[in-house]
């Protein structure tokens, strides 16, 4: 535990360190690359107009993977229970997953005709397959023994699902779920580019493609630092939330030692 | 009593493979048979086809007096890692809409016969594999089934632990007198366990000996170091041998 800290901690530390004398040593203006020092100072000054764009990025992030949940875990129950829908449905699942998000963008900016709409819209397609097809890999990767167990104390399809499928589902929904926390924020980012380029978005990344035209250079890496710093934290969550679900049970949240 | 009667059973599965041909088998209620064969003969068919889980491609399965309760156990202990002992146990009584209090009762009950008592909450990865295989073994007994099924349930356990299971099975079901059908491929176990051994021989699967074990119970440690279990492990094993050359 505590050199799993301390290494990387002690590994960032090191190399802000030598960024900063790169910087200070080769005299590198800050308009090509800022100190970390530079950066930190313009966290704090242009905190005022960064804090609400985070807050517009995290909404539409969160509000994506809150719909990836609900449409890919539906989904998923209803192509479990019948083949039919599922065999009909997935591959549109699949052409909407490989489709470059940057290349479908502009068309649904357009038809949404709403802003906020479209980045939504955007960020929940990056983020609905993982879960989507985790979820999948879960209700069928249920132990055949215990599904003849349940057949023959007569629990029909409903009471599989409820006491069988779902929480043999659950630790992949969960892998799936961490997956889609970062896709959802990439594809929030993504999409604010995109409307960004149009002039109408607040989000993070428009302050980068604002602060790029503007050689406000430090400026984009406080913003940078603000969409990392966010990723990592929806990661975390998202991880604790699976070790408290899982803890008691599953494998991949035991320790070695039990 | 006949409980239930296997008429001309045969099993062909989709890809052709014939795994069962004309089986027939009069099950006694209250009796403990166990079905003797090697791997592949398709005892677990038959086992599972008695149960209702596979649909014979011939024959029927008769019950004279209706289809009882049934217990099953399988080879692996099979139970569900997210639920804990006494949830595990409890689990037939749940489907089966048992309230909540006294679904819990009887599954607390069936975990102290299996000598389980003081495990409720233990969950199943903190259980060895016979303890395990116990907490499985109760909760096909929770229903107290008239019927007990068991594929091979002791195979995958070490022989200490097997010796174990068996004599305790045998009290469970001396207590009880519940029908057990008792699927194995071991000799001494077979002999060890039941009043009655049908061997099985295999492609096709189909029983080609019924022999009776007139040892009296109960059957200790005593019975398995005795010249009359010997007498009766050579007989069977050399049905077996005859099953296999067939």
């Amino acid at each position: 535990m505590t050199a799993r800290v301390i290494a990387p901690v002690v590994m960032g530390i090191v190399m802000l360190v030598l960024w900063e004398a790169v910087v200070r040593l080769a005299e590198i203006p800050p308009y090509v690359l800022p100190g970390p020092i530079a950066v930190a100072r313009t966290l704090v000054t242009d905190w005022g107009m960064l804090a609400p764009a985070l807050v517009v990025t995290l909404t539409i992030t969160l509000e994506a993977l809150v719909a990836a949940v609900v449409v890919g875990g539906l989904l998923a129950i209803l192509f479990s229970l019948s083949r039919w829908v599922e065999l009909s449905l997935f591959p549109y699942a699949i052409i909407l997953q490989v489709t470059p998000i940057v290349a479908i963008a502009p068309l649904i900016i357009a038809w949404a005709n709403d802003v906020d709409l479209s980045l939504l819209i955007c960020a929940w397609l990056v983020a609905f397959f993982p879960i989507l097809s985790n979820t999948i890999l879960g209700l069928r990767s249920v132990d055949h023994n215990l599904l003849a167990l349940f057949e023959l104390y007569g629990a029909g399809r409903w009471k599989t699902l409820i006491h069988l499928r779902l929480p043999a589902a659950l630790p992949y929904f969960l892998g799936g779920l961490r997956i889609s926390g970062g896709l959802a924020l990439i594809g929030a980012v993504v999409a604010e580019f995109v409307a960004g380029t149009g002039g109408s978005a607040s989000g993070l990344a428009y302050r980068i493609l604002e602060a790029g035209y503007q050689l406000r250079i430090p400026r984009m890496f406080a913003a940078l630092v603000l969409i990392s710093a966010a990723g990592i934290a929806i990661y975390l969550l998202l991880s604790l939330l699976s070790h408290l679900l899982l803890r008691r049970w599953h494998e991949s949240a035991i320790g070695p030692e039990g | 009593m006949q409980l239930v009667g296997v008429r001309g059973v045969a099993k062909v599965f989709a890809n052709g493979v014939q795994a069962l041909d004309g089986i027939s088998l009069d099950i006694e209620a209250g009796e403990f048979l166990s079905v003797l064969g090697p791997s592949g003969c398709g005892k677990s068919t038959l086992l599972r086809i008695v149960a209702g889980l596979t649909t014979p491609s011939a024959g029927t399965v008769d019950w004279s007096g209706g289809k009882p309760d049934i217990g099953f156990v399988f080879q692996e202990p099979t139970l569900m890692p997210w639920a804990t002992a006494l949830a595990n146990v409890a689990l037939p009584l749940k489907l089966g809409g048992v309230a909540r209090s006294e679904r819990e009762a009887r599954a607390a009950e069936a975990l102290g016969h299996v000598g389980l008592k003081g495990f409720e909450h233990t969950w199943p990865r903190e259980l060895s594999g016979g303890m395990k295989m116990r907490v499985s073994i109760a909760r096909a007994l929770v229903t107290a089934p008239r019927l007990l099924l068991m594929d091979e349930p002791f195979a995958a356990l070490d022989e200490i632990t097997r010796h174990r299971l068996n004599a305790d099975l045998l009290a469970l079901w001396e207590r009880s007198r519940f029908t057990v059908v008792f699927v194995t491929h071991s000799v001494f176990e077979s002999v060890f366990l039941s009043q009655r051994i049908a061997v099985m021989a295999a492609r096709p699967g189909r029983i080609v000996s019924d022999l009776a074990i007139t040892a009296p119970y109960p059957r200790t440690e005593s019975f398995r170091t005795s010249p009359d279990y010997a007498a009766h492990c050579r007989l069977v094993s050399a049905r077996l041998g005859e099953a296999m050359a067939a």
